[in-house]
């Protein structure tokens, strides 16, 4: 055990709050990765727009507590409370989806054409979408205004003590995030709890629902769902409606942590969602979530651990090889005709 | 007799009709009095010059970069019309500054050069940022066509082909990091008795990187320890892995080199995680968007500036003036050092007398002692700028000259 310690450099690793930024910021990943997973268990397909409709769902939810101004370019006032941005997002985001699906893929489909081409018609609508997000919103950053989130970490509550074990309990988060220097604003704890929520209703519908199951006799084979008689088209449209959601959660929640919206926001994670669910499995809905997780571990490991952190990427990339070499199915994967 | 006396009163008529307006020319004067830019009386009013004088400007105008690009371009506007409404180059001519884009990468700044080239500009003014100089600049100096950078800082900027013969044809009037950062250092320490410090920098761009360097070195020459330096990249919207790590170390401040839109998310959630000791920051936190972006998480941000709003000096007042006039905000300093910039350009055409870029170039480099809102200005013999820095701290979401008064603002 000290040898690993050792090993890995651990020694000066402050444990609780890196832990923590793991812990979000794998939460975010897993819930970005999620949506692809399960457009790719359900078609067969990777969708290259969905960090396209993760950035739209940030704007959806902007403008949803934000008002008009926001095609002006700005956000003056927030009148509502801002969580009302994430089922908003999540609304946008899915209905953007399903445009998605009726303009890139669908037709496609219709003609039986090669997956290739339809990858390739997602990168097209992706590019479609930057465009015109910078010609609604500019291409300028947005913002909410300074105090419409809330900012300030969580900290102990005037008059109350850790020393004192009466106030433990009423301390609650506040104490654990004092004592142990850990950065956890609302926002943070907001992903956690709702990536959380929305993974484990998602496991739940593939895995407990008629709609799961009927997503997973179409991921088997569109023929032969059909001649069970589901209805394909209403599942596809519902898994991309389920995918936009998720994929409008995690854009808002992302952009809602850093306060910036912009056109290219969610280009840099393209790569990511796609290395998360590559190491986790592609296609599967676990795999996506320790995906995200790993990924969230190993960036987190590089900067706090070592002196090297700009390489963290080039880490995660190397392992993404290495899978793809020594295991394609990913960690938790299934071999292909199992998938979902 | 009768002569003498009327010519006397005819006289007398035509004083009390002349002298009032005297008078009135008097106070004409007076007003006249308001601080002028330019060498109206160094350079004899050109001769040779006429029509319209292309001069071409880069910046960077659209993403987040615009940031700085806009005030940028308003300040080079400002010039323009000064220049032209006061026929500092004489009845005949005009200079025309010809805008264009160059984006954030350095792709987009070297087309806009090429452009600006093929099109017959004599000089050009710009890119925005460092690491696009570092790409479009050498494409001016090939092509014998001045170009003077307003905003980039980073080291070597006007000695990056290596080739003298090259290299005389690119100028900068903003004060490199090396010449703002040391006296920002040393004034920091002296008044807060700083012992150590974290850094936190961007290696991925050439401004941000040339910024830490310096700061490593001014921190060595002021014998200040190091605890530890951390990283980031252009993009990054979250740094609570570094800070987590740099908090824990308890440095008496927090030193960053980064743009203007890292530099506020790392001000915002340093002040988040509950640091609420100095950070000392390059010249890429000198912009408006700070204060409007970060609010009063910014209070306690020092940095050194070749500029501040609150100059004691009369060009630099009336400049803000009718900039506040003209854009309705004040300027920051990078609209002020492309003001400035733009009037440089201007004032080797007009010394030069002549719109072929070998003759503007000599006389950029001949310009000295040129009073400006930057205070005197002058080109040291690589083509840098000479001239007085002030040290400025964020107190009350504004920037003040940073001194002895401080010292206790932390406690």
């Amino acid at each position: 055990m000290d040898f690993l310690i050792d090993f890995f450099n651990l020694n000066d690793v402050q444990w609780v709050p890196q832990i923590v930024n793991i812990i979000w910021n794998g939460s975010l990943y897993s819930l970005f990765a999620l949506g692809y997973a399960l457009i790719f268990s359900v078609l067969g397909v990777l969708n290259l727009a969905h960090s396209a409709i993760f950035m739209w769902g940030a704007y959806v939810g902007l403008w949803a507590v934000c008002g008009n101004t926001v095609f002006d370019g700005q956000c003056p006032a927030v009148d509502v409370p801002v969580w009302w941005a994430i089922p908003a997002a999540m609304i946008g985001g899915g209905i953007i989806a399903i445009l998605v699906d009726r303009i890139a893929f669908y037709p496609l489909r219709q003609r039986n054409a090669p997956r290739l081409s339809q990858l390739i018609s997602s990168i097209g609508i992706a590019i479609m979408m930057v465009a015109i997000a910078e010609l609604v919103f500019g291409k300028e950053r947005l913002s909410m205004p300074l105090d419409a989130i809330p900012r300030r970490n969580f900290d102990i509550p005037d008059g109350l003590s850790i020393e004192n074990p009466l106030d433990i309990g009423r301390i609650g988060l506040g104490m654990y995030v004092a004592e142990f220097n850990i950065l956890l604003t609302p926002v943070r704890l907001q992903i956690i709890v709702v990536s959380l929520i929305l993974m484990i209703f998602l496991g739940f519908i593939v895995t407990q629902t008629r709609l799961g199951q009927g997503m997973r006799t179409v991921a088997f084979s569109e023929r032969v769902s059909s001649l069970l008689g589901v209805h394909v088209d209403n599942i596809y449209m519902i898994a991309f409606f389920i995918s936009g959601a998720l994929a409008g959660a995690a854009g808002m929640l992302y952009t809602l942590n850093s306060n910036v919206f912009l056109p290219s926001t969610g280009s840099e994670l393209t790569l990511k969602g796609l290395t998360v669910i590559v190491l986790g499995g592609l296609g599967s809905i676990r795999g996506a979530v320790l995906g995200g997780y790993l990924v969230a571990a190993i960036e987190v490991y590089m900067v706090a651990a070592t002196d090297y952190g700009g390489l963290a990427d080039a880490v995660v990339f190397f392992l993404f090889f290495l899978v793809l070499m020594f295991r394609p199915q990913g960690i938790l994967g299934q071999p292909l005709p199992d998938r979902a | 007799m009768k002569q003498r006396f009327k010519i006397v009163v005819c006289l007398l008529l035509i004083a009390t009709l002349v002298l009032p307006l005297s008078a009135m020319a008097q106070d004409g004067g007076d007003e006249e009095e308001t601080p002028r830019m330019g060498f109206w009386e160094e350079c004899a009013d050109p001769a040779n010059l006429s029509g319209e004088i292309p001069i071409g400007v880069v910046f960077g105008l659209t993403g987040s970069i615009a940031q700085y690009g806009e005030p940028q371009a308003n300040g080079v506007r400002l010039a323009e019309q000064e220049i032209n409404e006061s026929g500092y180059l004489g009845e005949e001519a005009t200079v025309t500054f010809v805008y264009e884009d160059g984006g954030s990468d350095r792709e987009t700044s070297i087309a806009a050069f090429e452009k600006l080239i093929n099109e017959g500009v004599v000089a050009i003014i710009g890119p925005t940022l460092s690491s696009q100089a570092f790409g479009a600049d050498p494409l001016a100096a090939d092509a014998g066509i001045p170009v003077m950078g307003v905003s980039n800082t980073a080291a070597g900027i006007t000695t990056m082909t290596g080739d003298p013969e090259l290299d005389q044809f690119i100028f900068r009037d903003s004060l490199p990091e090396s010449g703002v950062i040391p006296g920002t250092v040393a004034t920091a320490v002296e008044i807060l008795g700083i012992e150590d410090v974290a850094i936190l920098y961007g290696n991925d761009d050439d401004f941000t990187a040339s910024g830490y360097e310096v700061f490593v070195d001014a921190l060595e020459e002021a014998g200040v320890e190091i605890l530890l330096e951390e990283t980031f990249s252009r993009g990054d919207v979250d740094f609570s892995v570094q800070l987590t790590k740099i908090i824990e170390q308890d440095p008496d401040a927090l030193v960053v080199s980064a743009l203007i839109a890292e530099a506020v998310q790392i001000v915002t959630q340093a002040r988040q995680a509950g640091y609420d000791g100095p950070i000392i920051g390059g010249n890429g936190f000198n912009s408006p968007a700070l204060f409007t972006d970060a609010g009063e998480d910014a209070n306690g941000v020092i940095v050194g500036a070749a500029w501040n709003v609150g100059n004691p000096n009369e060009l630099s007042e009336a400049f803000v003036e009718k900039y506040t006039e003209a854009y309705g905000n004040p300027p920051d300093q990078f609209a002020t050092q492309s003001y400035v910039g733009a009037w440089l350009m201007a004032t080797a055409v007009r010394c030069a007398d002549s719109a072929d870029p070998a003759d503007i170039r000599d006389a950029l480099a001949s310009i000295q002692d040129f009073p400006s809102p930057l205070g005197l200005f002058s080109f040291d013999e690589d083509r840098n700028p000479v001239h007085d820095p002030v040290v400025q701290i964020v107190d009350d979401g504004a920037f003040a000259v940073f001194d002895e008064s401080y010292a206790n603002y932390f406690d």
